[in-house]
């Protein structure tokens, strides 16, 4: 009786529950609606302001009152791609970015593999809780503190001086250097998570076959983690590739990011053309990455 | 495995090096939070607790801290919204262009902050003709702050079987209950942890913030950088500074904490899950 | 894959259609056609109690800065632009009232239509500013005035005189690629394009058959010639400075030991014990060559918020008192004659905590004309060389890719 009754007086349909039914089996609308606010935000808002930036490489500006003129012109491509001082600028620029990835793999494989394998429960939670808590210290008071720690009368020359060496100075391998430093954390994180979902008995297997644990590290380490070292290359690299605050601070060099802010002001439209070179490397590089699964390490 | 005590040692020494590195430039810092001297010398003539009360009556570095509060809010409640959205899409969907809204989301974080920090400034300005303000400011943060949100909360309802969903169906549920009481909580400590990371990446940001924030306001980083160079405010930044990271440790142990609760299901991961988390991030 | 052709014509769709879209609308760009802004006070009302000022280190500080906001009500913020640039670019967004331009700014904003004239009428401490400022080609345009003269000032030469020894006499010690490799790595420069001006008044001493004549009007063979000179330079740069006060601190850590500055920096260094030197008094505080320099401007912003608290600031920068206290706490020579009564130099002295000095205005030649001649007022670069060359010259926009390849 009763369950009769429950059906017979069954609750009227609430606007939600309608709504429900209509989104239900409906996977396109599911995911329409999901994705409408996030998707319009990106594609619309972000992807939009790239598209005006790259709009405005293609005008160009009035030397005296900076009034930008909306005529379509190929000048400023043709003032980056053709004038030596641009090429030489973005070569140098990717070269540290790809010598800061580098040397961030290099330092941070050990400790990532120390936490991942070694570290007994404790020591993997501190480690971690130590290597996320100067992220939360200030880029800037990093930078600077690194400035002066390069300074002639600074840290680093004191500490040299003793044993008759003194430190790198400003200039482009000391933002090398800053940048190595700064980044670092960004590539212990994804290895460590990589180094993770090894299995032990992956390992041990490797082992009980009779490889030495160099030829372990290069065959079955190595391989199965290199898809998160690339993941956390994509930072590395991105963050050096864009940065102008850290070459203004520690060296006279001119990276991507510091012509284009100088230019900002009175040469938008060749600002925004150089700009497009940072986009057009990023792009490749993640399509790469993507292709090397790193998209799923990160 | 077994390792030798040869490679046991090599790779301690290794974890020291990287640490030293990674914390001896910390440690400098914190000394000259208590400089007496203004002027950054090398060895410190004296040391002092001076700084401390004078950063704090500092209404400058008061206001920019609060600024920066708010916009660190607001940006991480948008970017909580919108990533949640998105990730439940890709999670729990298949559907063409999957691949494509990771790469789009990405997209604002992997390029250079002066390239997204000029296309918004650009098209506040130029094409939509809103001046400069926090409003901007929260909007740019929050763009970048969506993928660290995302990645989160999508590593997490991967975790998770969708067997659960329909049993969830099964019993009654419809869509809007089995997301409030079976998605929700499973995706709650994602969803925290992709808050703090948003937060600190919004906190700490400089570049996108410099072109997107109007003339009078400032955040803790812009207020950082306009005091770099003035010999009577450095000290004062160093304090902040070292301020910011001792009370950072309450939020990184929280991340730590929540996410270790989850080792008995996700199998042993322990800290491996905070870490996950913490890599989407710049 | 197909999932993923799909993604991409998605994507593409979405792009083609907004790129339509921009261009229908014309991006919406400011349609400002250049012109300049004609707007001119006629009468100068209550404060409105705030203004909003760019201008250079040490231009609104204590004590004429409390002073000016006891007397008037008017509240001052006070932001600090580091080049000439740096000024535009604020100067662009509206958000500011009023601005101190150097003449490589001035041209630029009144012909973006981005300051107002100035009614000098409402100015009245305007009538007794020295004469060889009125009137001149960087704060009167057509006839039209846009600003008050502030002071002016040369960039001078500075040395650690404990690491650079004989003092050196000319801009050789920094350009004459042998005797900047003695100070390798130690050289200070300013980073702005408007340096290379500074190379050619070099060249107008070392290689008169350059026949540069003024030092920002330089056709392809003399602008090259200063080019190189810089590219030159630039192996020895320790580094390219923009801010006042990072100047300072490199100077103090000892990371330079020599480079071109303003007194600012220079009596900065001095008050925290630094063993500075600068050219001798003599020389009027420059090597003999000549230097360049600047005559500042308060330009009020077509766009400003408080225009009455701008007119009463440009009154008050220009009084007697007020500017003998700015010029002998910067450093530079007083825009007002009335200033340089030694018993207006010495009270404004003990206001701002300074030595007294009743001969300042004789050692930096603040009533000398003859003196300014040598000196070149920063000016913008224009294509028409002005004179018989016509519009041979090199441009603003040439001076600045120039500056970035030099800087390399």
């Amino acid at each position: 009786m009763e369950a009769a009754d429950a059906l017979a007086s069954a609750p009227k349909r609430s606007v939600g529950r309608r709504l429900a039914d209509l989104f239900h089996g409906r996977r396109l609308l599911q995911v329409s609606g999901l994705l409408s606010g996030p998707l319009a935000w990106l594609v619309v808002g972000y992807i939009g302001s790239l598209i005006v930036l790259l709009v405005a490489s293609f005008w160009s500006v009035s030397a005296l009152t900076g009034e930008i003129s909306q005529t379509f012109t190929f000048d400023n491509f043709n003032t980056i791609f053709t004038e030596p001082v641009y090429r030489t600028i973005a070569w140098r620029t990717v070269r540290v970015a790809a010598l800061v990835t580098v040397t961030d793999a290099v330092l941070a494989f050990p400790i990532a593999f120390y936490m991942a394998k070694m570290a007994s429960r404790r020591a993997r939670a501190a480690l971690v809780v130590g290597i996320l808590m100067p992220l939360w210290s200030f880029y800037l008071v990093k930078v600077y503190a690194w400035r002066t720690m390069l300074s002639a009368d600074g840290v680093i020359n004191w500490a040299l001086g003793p044993l008759g060496l003194h430190g790198p100075g400003y200039g482009t391998t000391a933002v090398w250097l800053v940048m190595s430093y700064l980044w670092l954390p960004y590539m212990i994180l994804p290895i460590f998570a990589g180094l993770e979902r090894i299995p032990d008995s992956l390992l041990s297997a490797s082992e009980d076959l009779g490889a030495s644990p160099f030829t372990t590290f290069r065959r079955v380490i190595l391989p199965l983690a290199f898809p998160a070292v690339v993941a956390g290359s994509i930072f590395t690299f991105s963050l050096t590739l864009g940065d102008y605050i850290t070459p203004q601070l520690v060296s006279n060099s001119q990276f991507i990011g510091n012509v284009v802010s100088t230019n900002i002001t009175n040469n938008l439209p060749l600002a925004s053309a150089f700009a497009v070179v940072p986009i057009m490397i990023m792009v490749i590089y993640l399509l790469v990455a993507r292709a090397f699964g790193a998209f799923e390490h990160l | 495995m077994r390792f030798s005590r040869r490679s046991k040692i090599l790779l301690r020494v290794a974890v020291a090096i990287a640490l030293a590195f990674i914390y001896i430039p910390l440690i400098v810092i914190a000394i000259y939070a208590f400089n007496s001297s203004n002027l950054l010398e090398w060895p410190p003539p004296s040391l002092t607790l001076h700084w401390f009360p004078e950063a704090i009556k500092d209404a400058g570095a008061r206001d920019a801290f609060v600024t920066s509060l708010k916009v660190g809010a607001a940006a991480t409640a948008i970017a909580l919204l919108l990533g949640t959205l998105a990730s439940l899409a890709v999670a729990k969907h298949r559907f063409f262009g999957r691949e494509t809204v990771s790469f789009l989301v990405i997209l604002p974080i992997a390029l250079p902050g002066i390239v997204t920090g000029v296309a918004l400034s650009d098209t506040f300005t130029q094409v939509l003709g809103i001046d400069l303000s926090l409003f901007t400011v929260v909007v740019a943060h929050a763009t970048f702050c969506i993928v660290v949100v995302y990645n989160n909360v999508v590593a997490r309802l991967r975790r998770s079987s969708a067997s659960i969903d329909e049993a969830s169906a099964d019993l009654g549920a419809d869509p809007w209950q089995t997301f409030r009481y079976v998605t929700l909580p499973q995706m709650s400590t994602a969803l925290v942890a992709g808050a703090l990371l948003a937060f600190a990446l919004s906190f700490d940001e400089i570049i996108v913030t410099t072109f997107t924030i109007g003339a009078g306001e400032q955040t803790l980083p812009i207020w950082i950088f306009s005091n770099l160079f003035r010999p009577n405010q450095i000290p004062i930044v160093n304090v902040v500074a070292v301020i910011v990271v001792l009370l950072s440790i309450i939020p990184v142990y929280l991340a730590h904490r929540l996410t270790r609760e989850e080792e008995g299901v996700a199998g042993g991961r322990g800290a491996g899950a905070v870490a996950t988390e913490a890599t989407a991030m710049p | 894959m197909r999932g993923q052709g799909q993604a991409a014509r998605l994507a593409w769709l979405i792009a083609a259609g907004l790129v339509v879209a921009l261009f229908a609308t014309g991006c919406g760009s400011s349609s400002s056609t250049g012109d300049r802004n004609t707007d001119m006070a006629q009468s100068v009302g209550k404060g409105e109690g705030e203004l909003n000022l760019i201008g250079w280190a040490g231009y609104v500080a204590n004590p004429w800065k409390s002073q000016f906001e006891k007397e008037t009500g008017c509240q001052v913020n006070f932001k600090v632009g580091g080049t000439s640039d740096q000024m535009v670019q604020l100067m662009r967004t509206g958000q500011y009232d009023g601005v101190s331009a150097s003449g490589n700014a001035s041209a630029r904003l009144v012909d973006a239509g981005d300051v107002s004239p100035v009614n000098v009428n409402l100015v009245p401490n305007y009538k007794t500013i020295f004469d060889d400022l009125k009137d001149q080609p960087y704060n009167t345009f057509d006839g039209t005035h846009y600003g008050i003269p502030h002071a002016r000032g040369a960039n001078v030469l500075m040395w650690n005189k404990d690491e650079v020894k004989p003092s050196p006499t000319s801009w050789d010690v920094m350009l004459d690629p042998k005797k900047a490799q003695q100070y390798k790595g130690k050289i200070s420069v300013y980073d702005d394009p408007i340096y290379i001006a500074d190379a050619a008044v070099y060249l107008k001493t070392h290689q008169p058959d350059l026949g540069i004549d003024n030092p920002y009007e330089l056709d392809s063979k003399q602008f090259d010639a200063a080019v190189n000179l810089l590219k030159e330079q630039r192996a020895n740069v320790g580094e390219y400075w923009s801010d006042a006060l990072k100047q300072i601190s490199a100077f103090a850590g000892g990371d330079d030991w020599l480079g071109t500055t303003w007194q600012y920096q220079y009596f900065a260094l001095l008050d925290k014990g630094e063993p500075m030197d600068t050219s001798g008094e003599t020389q009027g505080f420059v090597p003999k060559e000549g230097a360049t320099g600047w005559s500042d401007t308060w330009m009020i912003s077509s766009q400003a918020a408080h225009p009455n608290c701008m007119y009463e600031w440009m009154n008050f920068i220009v009084s007697p008192k007020v500017n003998a206290e700015v010029s002998q706490y910067f450093g530079e020579a007083p825009s007002q004659s009335l200033s340089c009564k030694p018993s207006t130099l010495t009270a404004a002295a003990k206001a701002a905590g300074l030595p007294e000095n009743p001969k300042f205005c004789d050692q930096y030649h603040a009533a000398d004309q003859s003196f300014w001649k040598n000196v070149y007022y920063w000016q913008t670069p224009l294509a028409d060389c002005g004179d018989s060359r016509g519009d041979e010259c090199m441009d603003y926009n040439d001076w600045v890719s120039a500056w970035t390849d030099i800087k390399g």
